[in-house]
């Protein structure tokens, strides 16, 4: 275990070795901004806009009371999105379909020997296959998340009032009570922080693939597993550190 | 030229390589064969500089690769072309971004010196009507072609090519060995190559290595291979019936 951990730093440390043209990263940087962040859209919007609606229907199933404010629904769904839902779930599934992703990208770029092509031509192959990746998946996340927090919070919007838990007035008035600013500040801070950990970890796993198809197949069910565990651990270590 | 001297690894206790020395003349074809597992892919990782080997040194012209500094060691980097078992090409740019790939990132060089270069590479394999395609729309023995034509887009001076003929059918991998061998003469490259194709060594190769579990047990040129008396060379050589035949009647 620790060796493996050992291995991973040694391995953040190549990323910062001797690196290649500007314009070649800048070029990376936008391919891989695409593929993680652009793609990653319509799930992120799905899932939000109903994790949104039903953290809605539940939290107003839960608050029967007559002497609790009906726009406390929406207040609690704002805090719950912003806090919590937004940046923790968001980046979950995208350790998901990010992470599986660059682990058997990788993984096949090493079992078909593309990545000793790039070494014998004397290219820094881990700068510049996974410092892009770092980078566009530290760039976009935040963006994803702010994306998923506005679409969760419209998501109780919607459930609530075309249900009728809640009405326009209420759900508008309880999303606004008591902001705090410095809320969304944490919240983005904990997806830059994700996207690096999951970036970084699901790259490791598929970088020193060995084998064939099942390893690759293997390597990116660990870099899911292990990016999903370090996100949580993260989280918590933020809300603890940050809050 | 280039020399190995006294290559040595081991992989978890076990030996793989037990003290390889050579030399690799220059403007000719080298060829490395053996069975399965005896290390020949290895010891070529090991001169490209892949493995780092136990002991032992790599001189490219006399610069000792592994005892080099840094730019010495990019510079004889830059001087290697490498075909490899599955061509390795890019899966996701085409054929042209493939060859051009080390010009973009290892020169300055003008778009349009960039383009006449990939052009001239892909017309000398014999693919300059498929450089849009991508690798997985091409055959196998092409995107071996696309992989010379990604080994000589810098002009190298040492070709190595591991197993340039594994999975093609008869007349590609002659095609193949045709075109390495014009390549190197062409532009007088020390080429390398990993085999276990006994075509191959009978067409193509001027002086041949013979690995056995690790140690070189021959060296000589190809025309003196059918008369060894190794006996594991000998096995090796006439497992295909073909040439025991063709042995047979050359002693009548």
């Amino acid at each position: 275990m620790i060796s493996v951990i050992g291995k991973y730093f040694l391995f953040l440390g190549s990323l910062f070795g001797k690196g290649e043209k500007l314009s070649v990263y800048w070029r990376r940087f936008m391919e891989e901004s695409v593929s993680i962040g652009v793609s990653s859209i319509f799930i992120v919007a799905i899932v939000s806009t109903f994790i949104g609606a039903v953290s809605c229907i539940q939290t107003a199933y839960n608050l029967v009371s007559p002497i609790i404010p009906v726009s406390t629904v929406a207040l609690i769904v704002r805090d719950m999105q912003i806090l919590e839902l937004a940046p923790t779930i968001t980046c979950i599934v995208l350790a998901g379909k990010v992470g599986s992703n660059i682990a058997s990208e990788l993984g096949t770029m090493r079992i078909t020997e593309q990545i000793d092509a790039l070494e014998v031509m004397g290219i820094n192959s881990s700068s510049y296959l996974v410092m892009p990746k770092v980078l566009a998946a530290m760039f976009t996340f935040p963006m994803l998340v702010i994306l998923a927090a506005f679409l969760g919070i419209f998501g109780g919007y919607l459930a609530g009032t075309l249900t009728g838990v809640i009405t326009e007035r209420d759900y508008l008035y309880g999303i606004r009570d008591s902001f705090v600013p410095y809320n969304l500040f944490f919240m983005c801070v904990k997806p830059f922080v994700f996207g690096f950990l999951i970036a970084t970890i699901s790259s490791y796993q598929g970088f020193f693939t060995k084998g064939g198809a099942l390893e690759v197949g293997k390597a990116s069910t660990q870099a899911v597993t292990n990016s999903c565990i370090s996100v949580l651990i993260a989280d918590y270590l933020l809300a603890q550190l940050l809050l | 030229m280039i020399e190995i001297k006294d290559i040595n690894k081991a992989f978890n206790g076990k030996a793989v390589l037990k003290g390889v020395s050579s030399v690799f003349k220059e403007g000719e074809i080298n060829l490395i064969i053996g069975g399965s597992g005896t290390g020949k892919s290895v010891l070529l990782k090991c001169m490209i500089g892949l493995i780092k080997p136990d002991q032992g040194n790599v001189l490219y012209n006399g610069r000792d690769f592994y005892n080099s500094d840094k730019d010495t060691k990019q510079a004889i980097r830059r001087e290697m072309g490498v075909l490899f078992q599955g061509g390795a090409l890019f899966d996701s740019q085409t054929v042209e971004q493939n060859v051009r790939f080390p010009l973009d990132m290892l020169t300055d060089i003008s778009p349009q010196e960039k383009r006449e270069r990939v052009d001239f590479c892909l017309q000398r394999v014999g693919l300059e009507a498929s450089g849009k395609r991508m690798p997985s729309e091409i055959s196998g023995g092409m995107k071996k072609r696309v992989g010379i034509a990604r080994a000589i887009v810098m002009n190298p001076k040492y070709l190595f090519c591991d197993e340039p003929n594994s999975g093609l059918d008869p007349l590609t991998s002659v095609k193949i060995d045709e075109l390495i061998k014009e390549i190197t003469d062409e532009y007088k490259i020390t080429t390398v190559i990993i085999t276990h194709d006994m075509n191959s060594v009978m067409e193509i190769g001027q002086n041949v290595m013979f690995l056995y579990q690790g140690d070189k047990l021959w060296e000589g040129v190809n025309s003196d291979i059918t008369k060894t008396t190794v006996p594991e060379l000998n096995e090796f050589i006439f497992a295909n019936k073909l040439l025991r035949d063709a042995a047979k009647e050359s002693n009548c």
